[in-house]
């Protein structure tokens, strides 16, 4: 698929439901407690639950890998986790693409919840090529 | 809090990770995937894949125990109960197979302190059984200041 500077990705909408974060954490083995335990989570200070942060990166890698066309595509990805994502509330990832250049697309890309983005500038390296 | 910068460059006994068609589908829709390549080894194989892709974020499944051993070394000396993730890279090689066998080596990449926050950050190479790295990782844990 070809991507141009100044495009914009295809934004990709989710709403993890209340026991997502108890999936992802048997799906990727992650049972922080924060993310799995209300009352603890109150105790540390936190509104409930969190989010995994690498879900909400699962969700900018997706919406990569749909707007090349596969995961084949998806050379880097990285990010800076600010704020907490929360269950029950829908997340946005949108991105552009900043420049392609020796077959290689630079996204720029991030997470939003609630107006608030909780993935800011996520860098993204997409081959273009494939 | 009391950093331990001696520990810097300390790298970790390899582990390796077994990947399996059910955990990369349960992985897949943890997350939302629903692309056949992922889900269907009919579709992985047309196309010419010998079983179900796994997506790249997977690299979190076959990389965090390996990360784990690191992260929990006395010798790190980070406060889990005040852990939080501050950032994540991976770069990525050749996909992942179900049947495939991940060796992830994990490095203490640095260690700092700022504004009393604790700054840790882990490098992981994976690499299939064929030797070719299909990811690296540096993953960035701040341990918050009491």
């Amino acid at each position: 698929m070809a991507l141009h500077p100044g495009d914009e990705l295809e934004p990709l909408k989710v709403t993890p439901d209340k026991y997502l974060t108890v999936r992802y954490a048997g799906a990727s083995g992650d049972f922080n407690p924060i993310h799995i335990d209300a009352d603890f989570a109150a105790q540390v200070g936190l509104p409930g639950n969190i989010l995994h942060g690498l879900y909400s990166m699962a969700q900018v890698a997706r919406a990569q890998t749909d707007a090349a066309g596969g995961p084949e595509a998806l050379r880097r990805l990285s990010v800076q986790f600010r704020g907490m994502g929360l269950p029950e509330h829908e997340l946005t990832v949108t991105g552009t693409v900043r420049e392609v250049q020796d077959g290689v697309a630079v996204v720029e890309a991030t997470c939003e919840q609630n107006g608030k983005k909780i993935i800011r500038k996520a860098e993204v390296e997409l081959r273009v090529d494939v | 809090m009391a950093i331990n910068t001696d520990v810097i460059g300390k790298t970790y006994p390899a582990t390796t990770y077994a990947v399996g068609r059910e955990k990369i589908r349960e992985y897949a829709r943890a997350v939302g995937e629903t692309r056949p390549l992922y889900l269907d080894p009919d579709a992985a194989r047309e196309a010419g894949y010998d079983d179900v892709v796994a997506p790249p974020m997977f690299a979190v499944v076959y990389g965090l125990p390996a990360v784990a051993v690191a992260l929990f070394d006395p010798e790190v000396g980070a406060d889990f109960s005040r852990l939080v993730h501050g950032g994540q890279e991976f770069v990525w090689g050749p996909l992942v197979v179900a049947g495939d066998e991940i060796t992830t080596t994990v490095t203490v990449s640095d260690i700092s302190e700022r504004a009393g926050n604790g700054f840790f950050v882990f490098e992981s190479v994976s690499a299939n059984q064929r030797g070719e790295t299909v990811c690296t990782g540096l993953w960035s844990n701040i341990v918050r200041a009491e």
